[in-house]
């Protein structure tokens, strides 16, 4: 699993790496995941609808709603009325 | 006095405004060095980072929206999305939609760093725009903006995962506000042509598969 974060001027940049079944990357993950919401991000995972194969995104707001076969999570700034 | 006592003393004068001289010297070059040191080192802005950047957003958009938005995008700059209004997203609501729809028989147009527009399809009648912004304010030297791909994608990923709390959240305003309509309504044609040419080019490899 990869924890991606849009940055401006940059693209996304990794900001973590690790398995979640290990439960040592697990911490790490989860450290990074509270430090990114704090820090003001959302966090959205991109799916894959097994029926349709359509592709779709779903917001999470704990470490434990992320899909386990989820290959990345992406932060980016909260929405702001422009 | 004689010319000698008149050179005497015009050497001391010189020697005096020398000793001054070079003190007041020694300490502007002292300021200056200390001024240096203390100055930190600023990193140079590279103007090719942001079309990297862009380039890189590019390619994380493409590997998360489906194809047919992907090429939408590439070729015609905006990704047109089919909205699912209050109901589709699962939630009770007041009326956050302002207005739209609750059957969800409206889309939505993704212009990156620009209003998201809602129309209904059938009609093309334009509804609102919908103003949101994404700003990083942890970063300094390349301003608050996402890439212009990070932008449509966030949008997409927010509308894709809860439209509401993006109706919610965006200024929303009548139609004209930001996006003039003529280029909209220039835009739904050009999607409109778009559709049939994709549909053409998929029909004779359909037919040849059959």
């Amino acid at each position: 699993m990869k924890f991606l974060r849009l940055m401006p001027g940059k693209g996304e940049v990794v900001l973590a790496e690790g398995d979640p079944q290990l439960s040592e990357d697990e911490e790490r993950l989860i450290e990074e995941f509270r430090r990114q919401l704090d820090s003001g991000m959302w966090a959205a995972v991109p799916i894959t609808e097994g029926a349709s194969g359509r592709r779709e995104a779903i917001m999470v707001q704990e470490f434990a709603e992320i899909p386990r076969d989820t290959e990345r999570v992406i932060f980016f700034p909260r929405a702001a009325g422009g | 006095m004689s010319a000698l006592a008149f050179v005497v003393l015009a050497l001391v004068a010189l020697a005096l405004g020398g000793y001054v001289l070079s003190g007041e010297l020694r300490g502007l070059y002292a300021r200056r060095r200390r001024a240096r040191a203390a100055r930190q080192p600023q990193p140079r802005f590279d103007p090719g980072i942001e079309r990297r950047a862009e380039l890189k957003a590019r390619a994380l958009l493409r590997s998360i929206v489906n194809p047919e938005e992907w090429e939408m995008y590439r070729d015609l700059g905006f990704i047109r999305i089919v909205g699912r209004g209050p109901r589709g997203s699962g939630r009770a609501s007041a009326d956050p939609s302002g207005g739209l729809p609750p059957d969800g028989h409206f889309s939505y147009l993704i212009y990156p760093h620009k209003p998201i527009v809602a129309y209904l399809p059938g009609s093309n009648s334009l509804l609102s725009e919908y103003c949101v912004e994404f700003p990083d304010r942890s970063e300094r030297l390349y301003g608050r903006r996402l890439p212009d791909s990070d932008d449509v994608l966030a949008k997409w990923m927010l509308i894709r995962a809860d439209e509401e709390t993006l109706l919610r959240g965006a200024n929303m305003h009548l139609p004209g506000r930001q996006i003039d309509p003529q280029r909209v309504r220039r835009d739904l044609w050009r999607l409109a042509e778009w559709e049939r040419a994709r549909a053409g080019r998929a029909m004779p490899s359909e037919a040849g598969a059959a």
